[in-house]
């Protein structure tokens, strides 16, 4: 087992969870702004691209971007299917981002939780008792 | 997750939603500023939110909102006929400003909810933060 492999899906998931968040944040801040449209990533697509190990150019100054800037590239954010648009534009429905950035949080600390074990297991083969 | 840019977003949405609370009180403060003339009565003011875009990334996640600017509600004044009112014009007519309490009142109860929901987003942030720094101990 290869140490940078020991924590598995759980450090993709994490550092997904993450930057959903920052999506979803933007949804609830924007929840007044005309013509928003709200977004969100369809986690498990974006998670299966991730696995095989993502191939990244190398951002060695500020204003360089990377082969996609963030854990979540431009196009793999949706847009979400409003039930309710209202008549400013705007598709921020308050009530399912909530949901979904609470969920999104328990996630989080979820993929922290088996992060943890691996850590806990990795600790125990190292000092052996 | 280099910055945890949630903090930012929610209190660019903090920010917005308090600005948008002053000119509430602004709006209710001055519901029965009378004047004498159209130019020097008082105007509803209203908010222009947008959303802030990342520069490098325009299609990618939001960084938040901003206020960019206030306008003046274009509605008509009330115009009213008080003759013996010491504000009263040289046909005895004094000019309301064109609030509506009412609206205020919701637009009150919106920005505060909105507020709300920004400070919980903090909340959760924060605790997801604190969960990470604790990894391992």
């Amino acid at each position: 087992m290869k140490i940078d492999e020991a924590f598995g899906i759980h450090e993709h998931a994490l550092r997904l969870r993450a930057a959903r968040s920052e999506v979803l944040a933007a949804n609830l801040a924007n929840a007044d702004t005309p013509g928003f449209k709200a977004r969100d990533v369809d986690f498990a697509a974006v998670l299966r691209q991730e696995l095989p190990g993502p191939v990244r150019l190398a951002a060695t100054q500020p204003g360089h971007i990377g082969s996609d800037s963030g854990p979540v590239a431009a196009g793999q954010l949706q847009y979400r299917n409003p039930t309710q648009p209202s008549v400013d534009g705007n598709t921020v429905d308050v009530v399912r981002e909530q949901v979904a950035f609470s969920q999104n949080a328990m996630q989080y600390q979820a993929s922290l939780r088996f992060l943890e074990g691996r850590l806990r297991s990795l600790l125990t083969a190292i000092k052996g008792d | 997750m280099s910055s945890f840019k949630v903090f930012d977003i929610a209190g660019s949405g903090m920010s917005a939603q308090n600005l948008r609370m002053n000119l509430v009180a602004s709006n209710l403060a001055n519901v029965d500023a009378v004047s004498s003339s159209t130019d020097a009565t008082y105007r509803s003011r209203q908010p222009v939110f947008q959303t802030v875009l990342d520069q490098h990334n325009p299609r990618g996640a939001a960084n938040g909102v901003r206020m960019t600017g206030v306008v003046e509600s274009p509605a008509p004044l009330t115009r009213d006929y008080a003759p013996h009112h010491p504000m009263a014009d040289g046909e005895g007519y004094i000019y309301r400003p064109n609030v509506n309490p009412v609206e205020e009142m919701a637009n009150m109860i919106s920005a505060s909810r909105s507020y709300q929901n920004n400070v919980e987003v903090i909340n959760a942030a924060r605790q997801m933060l604190v969960a990470l720094i604790n990894l391992g101990r």
